[in-house]
């Protein structure tokens, strides 16, 4: 998807500026094997307090994408960065130094998969949050304090005022993360970007966090991205969902009919693969055959070609775009309503003979 | 929760392995007592595959580990066939315990990474002494779905983590074992990998008619492979219950709340709660297993509990055909589980 799908959402009915807009973006890192195609070629929009998931396999390319939105990974020794990513009206590639750190106090937080990595060990939970409260909110020591207090208190930390002077060693691995999302949403961001938040965490806690960053982003207003390789903890949290496969989206749709009517042949064995519940044991799961492309030496033609049981002739040739599904031709001036489904396959999965 | 008790197991003579009040113990800083494992029995009969549930912490990788002797357990028996594991030592235990395999989470860590394939796999009978010959080798490295001329020379960091696992189960293969124990098998792979190793596991206990244990946390993978399936709570059973009826018929509170925590992929927007009652049982947190409550391990987090859980444990009862619970409210629990199904 590359400027097509970027003119498609890009030009909402509604009035409200996104908040952010991806064109083109490619996140290239050297290796001693030869350039690496991590994200190849994503445009995506976010509107103002919206939910986006991103899912894809290891290897997709998604965490390296949120970083590259986020600003971590710029051009540089080792890495190219090409595209844009204008977050709020500023260009994220060209900000100096300087203007990502304000930015990265302020308007975009990021929660990361591992809570003991993201802390500092031998930082008292208080330190962690009034660090940020200082810098950028100039706060003096006692309000950053009660201002840290409030903070484990709206992520629902118990006895907040005797968890601020532990350490992270002594919290579990649930309160952490917690600490950690009270991190990044101190100075109230617009945007959150959230990788993989629960994938360390058991299933009851990762209830309890997807819960908590459901009512959080009500409460605050703000966008989420929520990358994960779990379709399911993406699939009840999102307004609309990303699917990536080797660097590149394959797939959007609101979650809803993404997931109830997957076009991609990728989305639909990705989903085909997962045990469900409410089957009976024993039950042949539809395994999907092969391993995703090594992204030094990428297939020309749609990557997940040699993967997929519908591949034709002309599927290895060109890459395919991210086009609307149902082809109706767009009207005489190219306007295409927001948040539609779009899908970059030739011969997209036929549903039509289905009820 | 959980409970102690025998009366689930089935009689002496159908069962392959049968573990019997095992206790796992860990020494603690402090002269402080980890209580992994407390008193827990189980069995299985040929061909069976019993699913082990449970979240961190929950004891289920300490009792995988001593039933394979490794360590042996602080208390309790176990027997391989005829033979006690726990008695024996040495040379004997080596020898009883070989019917026996194991398989990891992580399957790049398990294979020594400066061997080759065509080695690891036939390491097991080597050690034994016994003569491999290579036509051997490529059977089992076929029977898993390896390509024996592609990966016959490599090394583990040449294979994908998919590929690794399927070398670590032709490894337990090659000692032709009667019990697998596989302790969090596909946590670590892709969901399409996750389903390519739980086909491959489902058809070579078929093929080599095994009985296996399959240890995990995700439900609906413990579900898809197993016959029963045994929920463990801070060291304790909770519930063993067919798998067949899991998603309908559990009733302990414990194994709801599990249930209650799945995200669905299909059904977007339907995750939101029956009642408050899993809302109040979700936020409290795990005690610690240095100092587990009394009674019933689970009353800290139940919305059932009352008195009665604080001062008596809960026995493991019959609650129907293959299901046995161990609640002290169990009828109660039964409503709640109907409410929450009509809720849903």
């Amino acid at each position: 998807m590359t400027d097509t799908s970027l003119r498609l959402e890009e030009r909402p009915a509604a009035p409200a500026a996104p908040l952010l807009v991806v064109d083109g973006l490619r996140t290239v890192i050297s290796t001693a094997r030869g350039e690496l195609n991590a994200v190849d070629g994503v445009s995506l929009t976010l509107a103002p307090g919206e939910a986006l998931g991103i899912v894809g396999e290891s290897g997709s390319g998604k965490s390296v994408l949120g970083r590259t939105i986020m600003g971590l990974h710029t051009s540089g020794p080792g890495m190219t960065v090409t595209g844009s990513v204008h977050f709020d009206g500023r260009d994220i590639q060209r900000l100096p130094a300087r203007g990502l750190r304000e930015l990265w106090g302020a308007s975009i937080g990021m929660v990361f998969q591992d809570p003991m990595t993201a802390l500092n060990p031998v930082k008292k939970i208080g330190t962690h949050l009034t660090e940020t409260l200082r810098k950028h909110r100039g706060l003096d020591r006692a309000q950053a304090r009660a201002r840290a207090l409030e903070l484990l208190a709206l992520v629902g930390i118990p006895d907040p005022a005797r968890r601020i002077d532990q350490y992270p060693h002594e919290m579990s691995g649930g309160m952490r993360q917690r600490v950690v999302i009270a991190m990044a949403l101190a100075n109230e961001p617009k945007l959150l970007i959230a990788d993989e938040p629960t994938t360390a965490l058991d299933v009851t806690v990762q209830r309890q966090i997807l819960d908590l960053l459901d009512r959080l982003r009500s409460e605050l207003g703000m966008a989420l991205i929520l990358i994960s390789h779990n379709l399911g903890v993406v699939a009840g949290r999102t307004d609309r969902v990303a699917v990536m496969y080797a660097g590149r989206v394959v797939e959007t749709a609101d979650s809803r009919s993404l997931f109830d009517r997957p076009h991609h042949p990728y989305t639909e064995a990705l989903l085909a693969a997962i045990p469900r519940l409410e089957e009976a044991p024993h039950l042949r799961l539809e395994a999907i055959d092969g391993s995703p492309p090594d992204m030094v030496r990428p297939p020309s033609g749609c990557r997940f070609a040699p993967r997929c049981r519908y591949a034709r002739e002309d599927c290895l040739q060109v890459v395919p775009d991210l086009r609307p599904a149902d082809d109706a031709p767009l009207d005489p001036a190219g306007v295409v309503p927001p948040g539609r489904h779009l899908h970059a396959c030739y011969h997209p999965v036929d549903r039509s003979g289905e009820s | 929760m959980a409970g102690s008790g025998s009366i689930h197991l089935r009689p002496p003579e159908e069962r392959v392995l049968s573990v019997d009040d095992l206790v796992v113990e860990f020494p603690a800083k402090g002269g402080h007592t980890v209580h992994a494992v407390s008193g827990i029995s189980f069995d299985l009969v040929d061909g069976e595959t019993l699913g082990i549930l449970g979240e961190s912490g929950c004891g289920k990788s300490s009792a995988g580990r001593a039933v394979m002797q490794l360590p042996p357990p602080t208390s309790g028996e176990v027997r391989l066939g005829g033979d006690a594991l726990t008695s024996s030592s040495g040379n004997q235990l080596r020898k009883r315990r070989a019917r026996m395999q194991m398989i990891f989470q992580d399957p790049v860590s398990s294979l020594n990474p400066r061997r080759k394939v065509k080695d690891l796999v036939a390491e097991g009978p080597r050690i034994w002494g016994r003569k491999v010959d290579d036509a051997q080798i490529r059977e089992v490295l076929s029977a898993v779905g390896l390509d024996p001329d592609v990966v016959w020379d490599r090394r583990p960091h040449e294979l994908s983590g998919g590929q690794c696992q399927r070398v670590c189960i032709a490894r337990a293969l090659m000692l032709d074992p009667q019990v697998l124990i596989c302790d969090e098998p596909v946590s670590s792979l892709d969901v399409s990998v996750q389903a390519q190793i739980l086909n491959l596991l489902e058809e070579t206990k078929q093929r080599y008619r095994l009985s296996m244990v399959f240890i995990a946390h995700d439900l609906a993978v413990v579900k898809n492979i197993s016959d029963r399936i045994m929920v463990m709570y801070l060291g304790k059973v909770c519930e063993i219950i067919p798998s067949g009826s899991l998603a309908l018929q559990a009733r302990h509170p414990y194994t709801q709340l599990l249930l209650d925590s799945v995200p669905e992929a299909h059904l977007p927007g339907a995750t939101t709660d029956a009642e408050g009652v899993a809302e109040q049982t979700r936020s409290a947190e795990l005690p610690s297993p240095l100092d587990p409550p009394s009674g019933c391990r689970f009353r800290t987090r139940c919305p059932l509990a009352t008195e009665l859980c604080a001062a008596q444990e809960p026995q493991l009862q019959e609650a129907g055909p293959g299901h046995y619970l161990a609640c002290h409210h169990a009828d109660l629990a039964a409503i709640l589980g109907t409410q929450e199904t009509l809720a849903s």
